[in-house]
């Protein structure tokens, strides 16, 4: 059947990367703040922060790259506010984290009216432009698929696998998983588990809002309203079909990308025969699925969702 | 240094006014956000108050607001009382909001009492039907049901866009996406003439006593406050711990459900996909201030209803964003929580066991 034929185009798997690119950074901070322990359902509301902070740096008037260091900033402060609830103080990861996703969502819109208080269509940015690196570009297949992509893509690619080397290869990346397995032993080793996990998810939720900042700042050029619609929710879903790990998160991602941009060209094809909605719904229903099939078998970090208290136990 | 020392017992008084200040701290903390736009600080207050609660007006308007956050707080209190982390009361509300459009636009018409206690059971089933699903998940598979639900609610949305453009399409609307009307048989009474005040409040205010009744005096009752105290006790004293979930998904579904079947066939009339401006969402505030108490649900979805009503008026008179709720609303839920770490512990300060 020729609908499957795209699969095999080049076109294809740079929409299909494109796709993913919020996806992997959102994977990548989710994942970083639960192998420390901590589950961060402030993500949607992050990765909203990070959209609305990289545009509006950009619409008055900063850098590309500011807007992303921004957009960094933000997320982390988010991330400090999610770390005091739930690490500091040891409330409920499930509520703080939606407190964490309606507060930092509602400031965003909030924020947005007050820099443009009447403002019907937003106004654009000019976004990050397709690399096109002489040489690397032209290499057949890869080159297209990996370097016809903005240099945000690029980034959570080394993102990914700087965040691999650093949970395996590193003393700080041991501590940090050892966080989220078995913290009192952590602690018998003299650090100090706190420290390790507010650490981890103050830098998860950075990467998280860049997540965001590319939506803004390179898949589109303006900010809208309920822009990030779920995608944080399916990287939470996303880092249980990759058992915690990196290297999986970044396949799950682009799987995950891939049936977007199939659904997206299936549409084209099936054209009125289905409503669009039916399309839309598929990377909803793909989440849920993931979530069921591999929540079963997941080993969860040991430890996640369970505050520590120093002198307890 | 700062430590914190479980309580053994929270004082009664302590309980009781802890949300009232958490409540209090939101609205002062708004201040922030008033003044970074730029509006005078007192002035933009008594906007607030006097649009919330100073004209009968004003008063019905937080009651019409109120009737679907007290479904939407006790779908999410009831469930939260046995740890089963319902998200999704705003996918269920448009699905009873769906379910009520299927009875209640004409397909079939009888007496009044019979049609709204028709639309009223559909809904209701609609959204048990719909909580059902998340629930199995979690209590077979263990799947997150935050996550679930949370999924849940885009995948309802997008139903709802379906049924509005194609078959529930009013044929009427030129061109909107809107659903055929509720005929007048089906629709809740108004309870205030030329307000907004329908009769979906006394359901509201049934159902509240009710799930008090139930949680507080009954035997299911009961066994789900154990499940949510501690699981595997409750399986250890024979309890069935499945179909207590199961019990608690379906009654939290059709409170949702219950808030949407109010708001199309009481308050609007027709389905849009903008019938809900996150009511959902909001009753998990409404139900965290209440302290998960069913009673404590209505006060504290009238607070949350003067607080949307308050800034609706705050942004019609000095142009402060109307998002300024859901910023006070999500103050008010962080600010509980923070306020149950007092309630539960004693900070002392000092050093430990000096």
């Amino acid at each position: 059947m020729e609908i499957f034929d795209i699969l095999v185009t080049v076109s294809f798997w740079v929409a299909a990367l494109r796709i993913a690119t919020p996806l992997i950074f959102g994977v990548t901070g989710a994942l970083l703040c639960e192998r420390a322990g901590v589950l961060n359902l402030g993500i949607e509301g992050i990765m909203t922060v990070g959209a609305m902070t990289g545009w509006i740096t950009v619409h008055l008037g900063g850098s590309l790259w500011g807007g992303v260091v921004a957009a960094m900033a933000m997320g982390a402060l988010c991330g400090l506010v999610l770390a005091v609830l739930t690490v500091k103080l040891g409330l409920s990861q499930h509520v703080s984290g939606l407190g964490v996703t309606m507060l930092a969502t509602s400031a965003s819109y909030f924020t947005y009216r007050v820099v443009l208080p009447n403002a019907n269509t937003p106004p654009r940015i000019q976004p990050f432009e397709p690399l096109n690196i002489p040489g690397l570009s032209d290499l057949p297949v890869i080159g297209p698929i990996l370097f016809q992509q903005t240099a945000l893509t690029l980034l959570a690619i080394a993102l990914v696998a700087l965040t691999a080397w650093f949970l395996n290869r590193t003393p700080l990346g041991l501590a940090l998983r050892a966080v989220g397995e078995n913290p009192a032993a952590v602690e018998a080793q003299g650090l100090d588990v706190h420290r390790l996990r507010m650490g981890a998810v103050v830098a998860g939720s950075a990467v998280m809002a860049l997540g965001g900042a590319f939506l803004t700042m390179s898949a589109f050029n303006a900010f809208f309203f309920e822009m990030v619609a779920g995608r944080g929710w399916i990287c939470i879903a996303l880092t249980v079909f990759a058992s915690w790990r990196p290297g999986k998160a970044l396949i799950g991602a682009i799987l995950f990308g891939a049936f977007d941009a199939f659904q997206v060209r299936l549409q084209q094809v099936v054209g009125g025969a289905v409503p669009g909605q039916v399309f839309l719904m598929i990377p909803y229903l793909l989440s849920i699925v993931a979530l069921v099939v591999w929540s079963r078998k997941a080993s969860y970090p040991k430890a996640l969702m369970v505050p520590y208290i120093k002198g307890q136990r | 240094m700062i430590r914190l020392e479980p309580r053994g017992e929270t004082p009664r008084l302590l309980a009781l006014t802890a949300p009232v200040v958490a409540a209090l701290v939101a609205l002062a903390l708004a201040a922030i956000p008033i003044m970074a736009a730029g509006a005078p600080l007192l002035k933009a207050y008594q906007v607030m108050f006097e649009g919330a609660l100073g004209s009968r007006f004003a008063l019905t308007e937080v009651v019409s607001r109120a009737t679907p956050l007290i479904l939407t707080g006790l779908a999410a209190a009831i469930a939260f009382r046995a740890r089963l982390y319902n998200i999704g009361a705003e996918g269920q509300l448009y699905l009873g909001a769906v379910a009520a459009v299927a009875v209640g636009s004409g397909r079939f018409d009888g007496p009044p009492a019979l049609m709204i206690a028709a639309v009223l059971i559909a809904g209701a089933i609609a959204g048990a039907l719909l909580m059902l699903g998340p629930t199995l998940m979690k209590v077979k598979l263990g799947a997150d049901e935050v996550v679930t639900t949370l999924l849940l609610n885009f995948i309802v949305i997008l139903f709802v866009q379906i049924m509005i453009e194609g078959p529930m399409k009013d044929p009427m609307s030129l061109g909107w996406p809107q659903s055929e009307p509720i005929i007048d048989s089906a629709a809740l009474p108004k309870l205030i003439e030329k307000t907004r005040v329908h009769a979906g409040l006394i359901v509201a205010l049934v159902a509240a006593l009710g799930v008090h009744v139930f949680l507080a005096h009954t035997v299911p009752g009961f066994r789900i406050r154990a499940v949510g105290a501690n699981p595997a006790a409750a399986r250890f004293a024979g309890m069935s711990v499945t179909g207590t979930m199961l019990l608690v998904g379906a009654l939290s579904g059709a409170l949702a459900g219950l808030a949407g079947v109010g708001e199309v066939a009481g308050l609007k009339g027709y389905l849009t996909n903008n019938l809900s401006p996150g009511y959902g969402y909001a009753g998990i505030v409404v139900a965290m201030l209440a302290g998960l108490s069913p009673l404590g649900v209505v006060l504290a979805a009238f607070f949350v209803a003067a607080v949307f009503v308050g800034a609706d008026s705050m942004s019609r008179g000095i142009n402060v964003s109307s998002y300024i709720a859901n910023l006070i609303v999500a103050l008010a839920l962080i600010s509980v929580l923070v306020s149950g770490v007092v309630t539960r512990w004693r900070i002392r300060f000092g050093r430990p066991g000096g």
